[in-house]
Protein backbone atom coordinates (compact mmCIF):
# COMPACT_ATOMS: atom_id res chain seq x y z
CA UNK A 1 0.00 0.00 0.00
CA UNK A 2 1.40 3.37 -0.90
CA UNK A 3 2.15 5.87 1.56
CA UNK A 4 -1.48 7.97 2.47
CA UNK A 5 -1.46 12.22 1.78
CA UNK A 6 -2.43 12.67 5.11
CA UNK A 7 -2.44 10.51 7.84
CA UNK A 8 -3.91 11.12 11.18
CA UNK A 9 -2.43 9.14 14.77
CA UNK A 10 -3.90 9.52 18.16
CA UNK A 11 -5.92 12.38 17.48
CA UNK A 12 -7.33 13.74 20.69
CA UNK A 13 -8.88 17.41 20.71
CA UNK A 14 -10.33 19.67 23.65
CA UNK A 15 -11.92 22.52 23.63
CA UNK A 16 -11.07 23.85 27.17
CA UNK A 17 -12.57 20.78 29.04
CA UNK A 18 -14.66 19.71 26.00
CA UNK A 19 -13.38 16.62 24.05
CA UNK A 20 -14.38 17.51 20.90
CA UNK A 21 -12.07 14.45 19.12
CA UNK A 22 -11.76 10.88 20.47
CA UNK A 23 -8.68 8.55 19.20
CA UNK A 24 -8.89 9.85 16.03
CA UNK A 25 -7.17 7.47 13.45
CA UNK A 26 -7.50 8.19 9.71
CA UNK A 27 -5.84 8.15 6.32
CA UNK A 28 -6.49 9.25 3.18
CA UNK A 29 -5.45 8.49 0.52
CA UNK A 30 -4.02 11.17 -2.45
CA UNK A 31 -6.44 11.72 -5.73
CA UNK A 32 -9.41 10.56 -4.10
CA UNK A 33 -12.48 12.27 -2.59
CA UNK A 34 -12.79 11.63 1.25
CA UNK A 35 -16.58 12.51 2.81
CA UNK A 36 -16.84 13.19 6.38
CA UNK A 37 -20.55 12.64 7.75
CA UNK A 38 -22.33 12.55 11.11
CA UNK A 39 -24.63 14.87 12.81
CA UNK A 40 -24.15 18.47 14.00
CA UNK A 41 -21.31 18.50 16.86
CA UNK A 42 -19.69 15.08 15.94
CA UNK A 43 -16.53 16.23 15.12
CA UNK A 44 -15.94 16.19 11.65
CA UNK A 45 -15.61 19.58 10.88
CA UNK A 46 -12.73 19.97 14.06
CA UNK A 47 -10.83 16.93 12.41
CA UNK A 48 -10.91 18.84 8.98
CA UNK A 49 -9.68 21.90 10.42
CA UNK A 50 -6.94 20.51 11.94
CA UNK A 51 -5.37 19.27 9.08
CA UNK A 52 -4.85 23.04 7.91
CA UNK A 53 -4.20 24.29 11.28
CA UNK A 54 -6.94 26.12 11.59
CA UNK A 55 -7.88 24.76 15.01
CA UNK A 56 -4.92 27.23 15.88
CA UNK A 57 -6.76 30.10 15.99
CA UNK A 58 -9.59 28.92 18.39
CA UNK A 59 -8.41 29.78 21.86
CA UNK A 60 -8.51 27.03 24.22
CA UNK A 61 -7.85 24.34 21.50
CA UNK A 62 -5.48 21.45 22.29
CA UNK A 63 -4.48 18.74 19.80
CA UNK A 64 -2.56 15.79 20.75
CA UNK A 65 -1.42 12.59 18.34
CA UNK A 66 0.39 12.80 15.06
CA UNK A 67 -1.02 14.36 11.72
CA UNK A 68 1.40 14.28 8.93
CA UNK A 69 1.43 15.26 5.06
CA UNK A 70 3.45 13.01 2.87
CA UNK A 71 5.14 11.67 5.96
CA UNK A 72 5.74 14.77 7.36
CA UNK A 73 4.68 16.05 10.97
CA UNK A 74 2.46 18.90 10.58
CA UNK A 75 2.63 20.19 13.74
CA UNK A 76 5.97 20.21 13.95
CA UNK A 77 7.96 20.06 11.49
CA UNK A 78 6.37 21.92 8.71
CA UNK A 79 6.19 25.93 8.52
CA UNK A 80 2.32 27.03 9.57
CA UNK A 81 2.43 29.04 5.91
CA UNK A 82 3.75 26.19 4.06
CA UNK A 83 1.13 24.23 5.35
CA UNK A 84 -1.61 25.80 4.23
CA UNK A 85 -0.04 26.75 0.98
CA UNK A 86 -0.46 22.67 0.40
CA UNK A 87 -3.40 21.93 1.86
CA UNK A 88 -6.03 24.30 1.01
CA UNK A 89 -9.44 25.38 2.33
CA UNK A 90 -12.88 26.23 1.16
CA UNK A 91 -15.11 27.39 3.96
CA UNK A 92 -18.78 26.48 4.28
CA UNK A 93 -19.91 30.36 3.85
CA UNK A 94 -17.83 31.93 0.22
CA UNK A 95 -15.79 34.70 2.24
CA UNK A 96 -13.94 36.18 -0.33
CA UNK A 97 -12.34 39.51 0.63
CA UNK A 98 -13.82 43.02 0.00
CA UNK A 99 -12.06 43.75 -3.13
CA UNK A 100 -11.77 42.81 -6.68
CA UNK A 101 -12.04 38.91 -8.65
CA UNK A 102 -8.90 39.37 -9.32
CA UNK A 103 -7.39 40.13 -6.18
CA UNK A 104 -8.91 37.57 -4.79
CA UNK A 105 -7.27 34.95 -6.89
CA UNK A 106 -3.86 36.91 -6.93
CA UNK A 107 -4.30 36.90 -3.12
CA UNK A 108 -2.65 33.75 -2.43
CA UNK A 109 0.38 34.06 -5.21
CA UNK A 110 0.99 37.17 -3.88
CA UNK A 111 1.40 36.09 -0.62
CA UNK A 112 3.71 33.33 -2.01
CA UNK A 113 5.73 36.22 -3.84
CA UNK A 114 4.54 35.68 -7.48
CA UNK A 115 4.55 39.58 -8.21
CA UNK A 116 4.72 39.59 -12.22
CA UNK A 117 1.49 40.46 -13.36
CA UNK A 118 1.67 38.00 -16.42
CA UNK A 119 2.25 35.63 -14.13
CA UNK A 120 -0.53 36.33 -12.25
CA UNK A 121 -2.99 36.72 -15.23
CA UNK A 122 -1.93 33.61 -16.05
CA UNK A 123 -3.12 32.03 -12.68
CA UNK A 124 -6.36 33.74 -12.34
CA UNK A 125 -7.02 33.00 -15.84
CA UNK A 126 -6.40 29.14 -15.56
CA UNK A 127 -7.80 29.07 -11.48
CA UNK A 128 -11.22 31.01 -12.94
CA UNK A 129 -11.70 28.28 -15.55
CA UNK A 130 -10.36 25.39 -13.07
CA UNK A 131 -13.38 26.57 -11.21
CA UNK A 132 -16.21 26.48 -13.89
CA UNK A 133 -16.23 30.35 -13.29
CA UNK A 134 -14.08 31.94 -15.84
CA UNK A 135 -17.28 32.91 -18.49
CA UNK A 136 -18.84 34.56 -15.59
CA UNK A 137 -16.00 36.47 -14.21
CA UNK A 138 -13.94 37.22 -17.20
CA UNK A 139 -15.76 40.10 -18.28
CA UNK A 140 -15.94 41.23 -14.65
CA UNK A 141 -12.63 40.53 -13.20
CA UNK A 142 -12.21 43.93 -11.87
CA UNK A 143 -15.69 44.34 -10.25
CA UNK A 144 -16.08 43.76 -6.51
CA UNK A 145 -16.14 39.92 -5.60
CA UNK A 146 -19.00 40.77 -3.41
CA UNK A 147 -21.00 41.64 -6.31
CA UNK A 148 -21.66 38.08 -7.48
CA UNK A 149 -24.16 35.83 -6.09
CA UNK A 150 -23.64 33.09 -3.38
CA UNK A 151 -23.15 30.19 -5.94
CA UNK A 152 -20.49 31.79 -7.57
CA UNK A 153 -19.07 33.31 -5.03
CA UNK A 154 -18.25 30.07 -3.60
CA UNK A 155 -16.81 28.85 -7.11
CA UNK A 156 -14.20 31.85 -6.87
CA UNK A 157 -13.48 31.05 -3.41
CA UNK A 158 -12.87 27.43 -4.58
CA UNK A 159 -10.65 29.40 -7.76
CA UNK A 160 -8.57 31.33 -5.08
CA UNK A 161 -7.92 28.18 -2.97
CA UNK A 162 -6.52 26.69 -6.13
CA UNK A 163 -4.26 29.76 -7.32
CA UNK A 164 -1.65 28.31 -4.36
CA UNK A 165 -1.83 25.33 -6.37
CA UNK A 166 -2.48 23.34 -3.28
CA UNK A 167 -1.93 19.19 -3.14
CA UNK A 168 -5.03 19.21 -0.80
CA UNK A 169 -8.39 20.28 -0.95
CA UNK A 170 -10.69 20.85 2.60
CA UNK A 171 -13.88 21.63 1.90
CA UNK A 172 -16.13 22.44 5.18
CA UNK A 173 -20.02 21.94 3.90
CA UNK A 174 -18.97 24.61 0.91
CA UNK A 175 -22.39 23.78 -0.46
CA UNK A 176 -24.93 24.46 2.58
CA UNK A 177 -25.15 27.75 1.96
CA UNK A 178 -26.20 27.33 -1.51
CA UNK A 179 -29.07 26.34 -3.97
CA UNK A 180 -29.17 23.18 -5.79
CA UNK A 181 -28.16 24.00 -9.13
CA UNK A 182 -24.90 25.46 -8.23
CA UNK A 183 -24.81 22.57 -5.51
CA UNK A 184 -24.65 20.62 -8.43
CA UNK A 185 -22.30 22.56 -10.00
CA UNK A 186 -20.04 22.46 -7.01
CA UNK A 187 -20.06 18.83 -6.80
CA UNK A 188 -19.38 18.05 -10.50
CA UNK A 189 -16.20 20.62 -9.85
CA UNK A 190 -15.33 18.86 -6.67
CA UNK A 191 -15.24 15.35 -9.30
CA UNK A 192 -13.17 17.50 -11.52
CA UNK A 193 -10.70 18.48 -9.37
CA UNK A 194 -10.08 14.84 -7.96
CA UNK A 195 -8.13 13.90 -10.88
CA UNK A 196 -5.28 16.44 -10.12
CA UNK A 197 -6.38 16.85 -6.13
CA UNK A 198 -6.49 15.24 -2.88
CA UNK A 199 -9.97 16.38 -1.38
CA UNK A 200 -11.44 16.00 1.66
CA UNK A 201 -15.13 17.12 2.66
CA UNK A 202 -17.28 17.69 5.20
CA UNK A 203 -20.91 17.28 4.44
CA UNK A 204 -24.38 17.06 6.14
CA UNK A 205 -25.63 15.92 2.90
CA UNK A 206 -25.78 12.04 2.27
CA UNK A 207 -26.36 11.75 -1.56
CA UNK A 208 -23.80 14.40 -1.85
CA UNK A 209 -21.43 12.04 0.09
CA UNK A 210 -22.98 9.00 -2.05
CA UNK A 211 -22.76 11.20 -5.19
CA UNK A 212 -18.48 12.01 -5.25
CA UNK A 213 -16.77 10.58 -2.76
CA UNK A 214 -14.68 7.74 -2.33
CA UNK A 215 -14.82 7.21 0.62
CA UNK A 216 -16.46 7.94 3.27
CA UNK A 217 -15.82 8.53 7.16
CA UNK A 218 -19.42 8.34 9.93
CA UNK A 219 -18.40 10.30 12.82
CA UNK A 220 -20.80 10.40 16.34
CA UNK A 221 -19.86 12.28 19.09
CA UNK A 222 -15.92 12.87 18.38
CA UNK A 223 -15.14 9.41 17.17
CA UNK A 224 -14.98 7.39 13.91
CA UNK A 225 -17.90 4.70 14.32
CA UNK A 226 -16.62 3.68 10.89
CA UNK A 227 -14.36 4.39 7.47
CA UNK A 228 -14.85 2.65 4.73
CA UNK A 229 -15.45 3.00 0.57
CA UNK A 230 -18.32 4.91 -0.11
CA UNK A 231 -20.15 2.17 -1.32
CA UNK A 232 -19.82 -0.11 1.10
CA UNK A 233 -20.85 2.63 4.14
CA UNK A 234 -24.23 3.44 2.01
CA UNK A 235 -24.77 -0.30 1.14
CA UNK A 236 -23.49 -2.49 3.91
CA UNK A 237 -22.64 -1.32 6.92
CA UNK A 238 -20.58 -3.35 9.46
CA UNK A 239 -21.80 -0.57 12.42
CA UNK A 240 -25.10 -0.39 13.65
CA UNK A 241 -24.60 3.63 14.13
CA UNK A 242 -24.07 3.86 10.67
CA UNK A 243 -26.64 2.24 9.42
CA UNK A 244 -29.45 4.28 11.59
CA UNK A 245 -27.85 6.98 10.62
CA UNK A 246 -27.80 6.41 6.61
CA UNK A 247 -31.20 5.07 7.42
CA UNK A 248 -32.09 8.44 8.67
CA UNK A 249 -33.32 7.39 12.16
CA UNK A 250 -31.32 10.04 13.66
CA UNK A 251 -29.28 12.91 13.33
CA UNK B 1 -45.02 44.25 48.13
CA UNK B 2 -47.36 47.69 48.07
CA UNK B 3 -44.86 49.45 45.76
CA UNK B 4 -45.37 46.49 43.29
CA UNK B 5 -48.84 46.74 43.96
CA UNK B 6 -49.17 50.17 42.77
CA UNK B 7 -46.50 49.95 39.82
CA UNK B 8 -48.75 46.82 38.61
CA UNK B 9 -51.86 49.29 38.87
CA UNK B 10 -50.21 51.90 37.17
CA UNK B 11 -49.27 49.51 34.44
CA UNK B 12 -52.77 48.48 33.85
CA UNK B 13 -53.95 51.70 33.98
CA UNK B 14 -51.60 52.43 31.59
CA UNK B 15 -51.68 49.43 29.32
CA UNK B 16 -55.49 50.39 29.43
CA UNK B 17 -55.46 53.81 28.33
CA UNK B 18 -53.07 52.94 25.48
CA UNK B 19 -54.80 49.70 24.23
CA UNK B 20 -58.80 50.04 24.73
CA UNK B 21 -58.86 52.66 21.82
CA UNK B 22 -61.01 54.66 23.55
CA UNK B 23 -60.77 58.28 22.77
CA UNK B 24 -58.51 59.30 26.01
CA UNK B 25 -56.55 56.49 25.45
CA UNK B 26 -56.06 57.52 21.14
CA UNK B 27 -55.25 61.22 22.27
CA UNK B 28 -53.01 60.49 25.05
CA UNK B 29 -51.12 57.86 22.17
CA UNK B 30 -50.76 60.85 19.85
CA UNK B 31 -49.72 63.28 22.34
CA UNK B 32 -46.93 60.91 23.44
CA UNK B 33 -45.98 60.77 20.02
CA UNK B 34 -46.03 64.77 19.42
CA UNK B 35 -43.73 64.57 22.76
CA UNK B 36 -40.94 62.43 21.09
CA UNK B 37 -41.34 64.07 17.72
CA UNK B 38 -40.87 67.40 19.85
CA UNK B 39 -37.89 66.05 21.38
CA UNK B 40 -36.50 64.99 18.26
CA UNK B 41 -37.01 68.16 17.03
CA UNK B 42 -34.75 69.82 19.86
CA UNK B 43 -31.31 69.04 18.25
CA UNK B 44 -32.06 69.76 14.58
CA UNK B 45 -33.75 73.20 15.94
CA UNK B 46 -30.55 74.11 17.57
CA UNK B 47 -28.04 72.96 14.20
CA UNK B 48 -30.60 75.32 12.40
CA UNK B 49 -30.70 78.08 14.79
CA UNK B 50 -26.80 78.06 15.02
CA UNK B 51 -26.47 78.17 11.45
CA UNK B 52 -28.72 80.92 10.94
CA UNK B 53 -27.52 82.91 13.91
CA UNK B 54 -23.86 82.74 12.70
CA UNK B 55 -24.68 83.20 8.70
CA UNK B 56 -26.93 86.44 9.08
CA UNK B 57 -24.56 87.78 11.65
CA UNK B 58 -21.51 86.69 10.21
CA UNK B 59 -21.98 87.35 6.28
CA UNK B 60 -22.88 91.21 6.65
CA UNK B 61 -19.87 91.75 8.29
CA UNK B 62 -17.74 89.63 5.88
CA UNK B 63 -19.12 91.48 2.85
CA UNK B 64 -18.59 94.64 4.51
CA UNK B 65 -15.03 93.92 4.71
CA UNK B 66 -14.45 92.11 1.40
CA UNK B 67 -14.76 88.49 0.74
CA UNK B 68 -10.94 88.86 -0.60
CA UNK B 69 -9.72 91.40 1.91
CA UNK B 70 -10.91 89.05 4.54
CA UNK B 71 -10.33 85.56 3.91
CA UNK B 72 -6.57 86.64 2.14
CA UNK B 73 -5.93 89.85 3.51
CA UNK B 74 -3.15 88.44 6.48
CA UNK B 75 -3.33 91.74 8.24
CA UNK B 76 -5.31 91.41 11.00
CA UNK B 77 -5.66 94.99 13.28
CA UNK B 78 -8.88 95.35 14.62
CA UNK B 79 -7.70 98.59 16.55
CA UNK B 80 -6.08 100.70 13.77
CA UNK B 81 -7.32 104.00 12.15
CA UNK B 82 -8.56 102.71 9.38
CA UNK B 83 -9.16 99.04 11.10
CA UNK B 84 -7.50 95.69 8.70
CA UNK B 85 -9.32 92.28 9.34
CA UNK B 86 -7.62 89.85 7.08
CA UNK B 87 -7.72 86.22 9.16
CA UNK B 88 -5.70 84.61 6.40
CA UNK B 89 -3.16 84.22 9.22
CA UNK B 90 -5.61 82.47 11.63
CA UNK B 91 -6.64 80.29 8.62
CA UNK B 92 -3.30 78.92 7.95
CA UNK B 93 -2.81 78.87 11.34
CA UNK B 94 -5.55 76.64 12.02
CA UNK B 95 -4.43 74.01 9.09
CA UNK B 96 -1.03 73.55 10.18
CA UNK B 97 -2.26 73.01 13.77
CA UNK B 98 -4.29 70.37 12.18
CA UNK B 99 -2.00 69.18 9.57
CA UNK B 100 0.27 68.91 12.46
CA UNK B 101 -2.06 67.05 14.87
CA UNK B 102 -2.73 64.66 11.93
CA UNK B 103 1.05 64.15 11.10
CA UNK B 104 1.67 63.50 15.10
CA UNK B 105 -1.89 61.80 15.99
CA UNK B 106 -2.92 59.95 13.02
CA UNK B 107 -0.63 57.45 12.75
CA UNK B 108 0.40 57.02 16.47
CA UNK B 109 -3.59 56.47 16.73
CA UNK B 110 -4.07 53.79 13.54
CA UNK B 111 -1.04 51.89 14.99
CA UNK B 112 -2.32 51.73 18.06
CA UNK B 113 -5.89 50.65 17.06
CA UNK B 114 -4.13 47.54 14.60
CA UNK B 115 -2.61 46.95 17.77
CA UNK B 116 -5.20 46.97 19.86
CA UNK B 117 -7.92 45.18 17.93
CA UNK B 118 -5.27 42.20 16.64
CA UNK B 119 -2.42 42.19 18.22
CA UNK B 120 -3.05 43.18 22.03
CA UNK B 121 -3.77 39.82 24.05
CA UNK B 122 -6.74 39.85 25.82
CA UNK B 123 -5.65 40.05 29.39
CA UNK B 124 -3.66 43.21 27.98
CA UNK B 125 -6.53 44.93 26.16
CA UNK B 126 -8.59 45.13 29.67
CA UNK B 127 -5.45 47.29 31.10
CA UNK B 128 -5.09 49.15 27.80
CA UNK B 129 -8.13 50.82 26.76
CA UNK B 130 -9.61 52.34 29.66
CA UNK B 131 -7.03 54.73 29.71
CA UNK B 132 -7.46 55.30 26.21
CA UNK B 133 -11.24 56.09 26.57
CA UNK B 134 -10.37 57.96 29.64
CA UNK B 135 -8.11 60.68 27.39
CA UNK B 136 -11.35 61.60 25.89
CA UNK B 137 -12.81 62.84 28.95
CA UNK B 138 -10.18 64.72 30.20
CA UNK B 139 -11.17 68.34 30.21
CA UNK B 140 -9.25 70.58 27.23
CA UNK B 141 -7.64 72.95 30.02
CA UNK B 142 -6.20 70.13 31.45
CA UNK B 143 -4.37 69.62 28.05
CA UNK B 144 -3.78 73.04 27.99
CA UNK B 145 -1.87 73.20 31.76
CA UNK B 146 -0.08 70.07 30.40
CA UNK B 147 1.32 71.59 27.01
CA UNK B 148 2.43 74.72 29.44
CA UNK B 149 4.25 72.94 31.93
CA UNK B 150 5.56 70.22 30.40
CA UNK B 151 5.52 70.84 26.23
CA UNK B 152 5.87 74.28 26.29
CA UNK B 153 9.49 73.91 28.45
CA UNK B 154 10.72 71.22 26.61
CA UNK B 155 10.04 72.88 23.12
CA UNK B 156 12.19 75.85 24.57
CA UNK B 157 15.12 73.62 25.66
CA UNK B 158 15.36 71.61 22.60
CA UNK B 159 14.44 73.39 19.73
CA UNK B 160 14.98 77.20 21.34
CA UNK B 161 12.48 80.14 20.37
CA UNK B 162 9.52 80.55 22.99
CA UNK B 163 8.04 77.36 23.10
CA UNK B 164 4.63 78.55 22.40
CA UNK B 165 4.67 77.16 18.76
CA UNK B 166 2.91 75.28 16.07
CA UNK B 167 4.75 72.53 16.88
CA UNK B 168 3.81 72.32 20.60
CA UNK B 169 0.16 72.48 19.81
CA UNK B 170 0.29 69.67 16.91
CA UNK B 171 1.93 67.76 19.97
CA UNK B 172 -0.76 68.72 22.28
CA UNK B 173 -3.56 67.85 19.82
CA UNK B 174 -2.28 65.34 18.12
CA UNK B 175 -2.45 63.43 21.79
CA UNK B 176 -6.12 64.82 22.12
CA UNK B 177 -7.31 63.14 18.62
CA UNK B 178 -6.06 59.71 19.57
CA UNK B 179 -8.88 58.58 21.81
CA UNK B 180 -10.89 59.34 19.06
CA UNK B 181 -8.79 58.21 16.41
CA UNK B 182 -8.21 54.84 18.19
CA UNK B 183 -11.52 54.25 20.02
CA UNK B 184 -13.26 54.14 16.64
CA UNK B 185 -10.58 52.48 14.19
CA UNK B 186 -10.68 49.35 16.78
CA UNK B 187 -14.72 48.93 16.59
CA UNK B 188 -13.96 49.37 12.95
CA UNK B 189 -11.79 46.46 13.07
CA UNK B 190 -13.35 44.49 15.63
CA UNK B 191 -16.35 44.59 13.06
CA UNK B 192 -14.88 43.13 10.37
CA UNK B 193 -16.20 39.43 9.54
CA UNK B 194 -12.82 37.07 11.09
CA UNK B 195 -14.14 34.95 7.97
CA UNK B 196 -12.09 36.94 6.26
CA UNK B 197 -9.31 36.86 8.17
CA UNK B 198 -9.55 32.99 8.03
CA UNK B 199 -9.40 33.22 4.55
CA UNK B 200 -6.67 35.25 4.34
CA UNK B 201 -4.61 32.83 6.66
CA UNK B 202 -6.08 29.68 4.76
CA UNK B 203 -4.15 30.82 1.96
CA UNK B 204 -1.03 30.74 3.62
CA UNK B 205 -0.74 34.61 5.12
CA UNK B 206 0.88 35.02 8.32
CA UNK B 207 -1.16 36.94 10.90
CA UNK B 208 0.56 40.19 10.15
CA UNK B 209 0.11 39.85 6.24
CA UNK B 210 -3.72 39.02 7.22
CA UNK B 211 -4.50 41.99 8.99
CA UNK B 212 -2.12 44.44 7.18
CA UNK B 213 -3.57 43.38 3.64
CA UNK B 214 -7.42 42.23 4.17
CA UNK B 215 -8.66 43.39 7.40
CA UNK B 216 -6.85 46.99 7.58
CA UNK B 217 -8.41 47.29 4.17
CA UNK B 218 -11.91 46.28 5.18
CA UNK B 219 -12.09 48.25 7.55
CA UNK B 220 -10.42 51.41 5.90
CA UNK B 221 -13.98 53.47 5.95
CA UNK B 222 -14.70 53.02 9.56
CA UNK B 223 -10.80 54.13 9.70
CA UNK B 224 -10.88 57.20 7.62
CA UNK B 225 -14.22 58.31 9.36
CA UNK B 226 -12.34 58.41 12.84
CA UNK B 227 -9.64 60.22 10.91
CA UNK B 228 -12.26 62.53 9.71
CA UNK B 229 -13.52 63.36 13.35
CA UNK B 230 -10.57 63.50 14.69
CA UNK B 231 -9.91 66.38 12.35
CA UNK B 232 -12.96 67.97 13.22
CA UNK B 233 -11.74 67.97 17.16
CA UNK B 234 -8.36 69.24 16.07
CA UNK B 235 -9.48 72.52 14.09
CA UNK B 236 -12.16 72.93 16.65
CA UNK B 237 -10.63 73.08 19.77
CA UNK B 238 -9.86 76.24 20.97
CA UNK B 239 -8.93 76.10 25.58
CA UNK B 240 -6.02 73.82 24.79
CA UNK B 241 -4.60 75.92 21.97
CA UNK B 242 -4.75 79.32 22.96
CA UNK B 243 -2.47 78.66 26.47
CA UNK B 244 0.41 77.41 24.23
CA UNK B 245 0.59 78.79 21.15
CA UNK B 246 1.43 82.51 21.80
CA UNK B 247 -1.13 83.81 19.93
CA UNK B 248 0.20 86.73 17.56
CA UNK B 249 -2.03 86.82 14.87
CA UNK B 250 1.12 86.56 12.20
CA UNK B 251 1.46 83.95 9.59
CA UNK B 252 4.12 81.33 11.28
CA UNK B 253 7.10 81.25 9.02
CA UNK B 254 8.58 77.63 10.59
CA UNK B 255 7.16 75.01 13.14
CA UNK B 256 8.92 76.67 15.96
CA UNK B 257 6.74 80.33 15.42
CA UNK B 258 3.75 81.01 17.55
CA UNK B 259 0.59 80.98 15.92
CA UNK B 260 -3.31 81.87 16.22
CA UNK B 261 -6.07 79.93 15.41
CA UNK B 262 -9.59 81.00 14.19
CA UNK B 263 -11.09 79.92 17.61
CA UNK B 264 -8.48 81.60 19.40
CA UNK B 265 -9.02 84.70 17.47
CA UNK B 266 -12.68 84.32 18.74
CA UNK B 267 -12.13 83.53 22.50
CA UNK B 268 -9.29 85.72 22.67
CA UNK B 269 -10.77 89.03 21.38
CA UNK B 270 -14.36 88.38 21.96
CA UNK B 271 -14.80 89.85 25.18
CA UNK B 272 -13.85 93.53 24.56
CA UNK B 273 -14.82 93.31 20.49
CA UNK B 274 -17.39 95.53 19.41
CA UNK B 275 -19.27 96.74 15.82
CA UNK B 276 -17.73 95.63 13.16
CA UNK B 277 -14.62 94.05 14.88
CA UNK B 278 -17.44 92.04 16.94
CA UNK B 279 -18.96 91.38 13.74
CA UNK B 280 -15.70 90.29 12.04
CA UNK B 281 -14.91 87.48 15.14
CA UNK B 282 -18.28 85.92 14.30
CA UNK B 283 -17.40 86.33 10.64
CA UNK B 284 -14.22 84.05 11.84
CA UNK B 285 -16.90 82.08 13.34
CA UNK B 286 -18.15 81.11 10.19
CA UNK B 287 -15.37 80.38 8.43
CA UNK B 288 -14.76 77.76 11.34
CA UNK B 289 -17.94 76.64 10.66
CA UNK B 290 -17.73 75.34 6.87
CA UNK B 291 -14.73 73.87 7.97
CA UNK B 292 -16.24 71.84 10.11
CA UNK B 293 -19.17 71.64 7.52
CA UNK B 294 -17.23 70.31 4.92
CA UNK B 295 -15.63 68.06 7.34
CA UNK B 296 -19.15 66.63 8.17
CA UNK B 297 -20.09 66.16 4.48
CA UNK B 298 -16.96 63.85 3.99
CA UNK B 299 -17.93 62.09 7.22
CA UNK B 300 -20.90 61.43 6.01
CA UNK B 301 -20.25 60.65 2.10
CA UNK B 302 -17.53 58.11 3.11
CA UNK B 303 -20.11 56.08 6.03
CA UNK B 304 -22.71 56.65 3.40
CA UNK B 305 -20.59 54.61 1.10
CA UNK B 306 -20.27 52.32 3.62
CA UNK B 307 -23.63 51.39 4.48
CA UNK B 308 -24.52 50.73 0.71
CA UNK B 309 -21.72 48.49 -0.03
Amino acid sequence: MTQPKLQVKNCDLFYGDFQALKNIDLEIQEKEITAFIGPSGCGKSTLLKSLNRMNDLVEGCKITGEFTLDGVNIYKDMEITELRKRVGMVFQKPNLFPMSIYDNIAYGPRTHGIKKKAELDEIVETTLKQACVWDETKDRLKKSALGMSGGQQQRICIARALAVKPEVLLMDEPTSALDPISTIKIEELASELKKNYTIVIVTHNMQQATRISDKTAFFLHGEIVEFDDTHTIFSNPKEHKTLEYITGRFG
Amino acid sequence: MIITDTENTAAKVLTKELHCGNKSGRILEKGMKALFFLCACVSVAAVVVICVFMFAKGCPAIAKIGVKEFLLGSDWSPRNVPASYGIFPMIVGSLYCTAGAIIIGVPIGLMTAVFMAKFCPKKLFKWLMPPINLLAGIPSIVYGFFGMVVVVPLIRNVFGGTGNSVLTVSIILGIMILPTIVGMSVSALQAVPDSYYEGAVALGATHERAVATVVFPAAKSGILASVILAVGRAIGETMAVIMIAGNSPIIPESMLDGVRTLTGNIVIEMSYAEGLHYDALIGTGVVLFVFILLLNLCFNLITGRKDKG
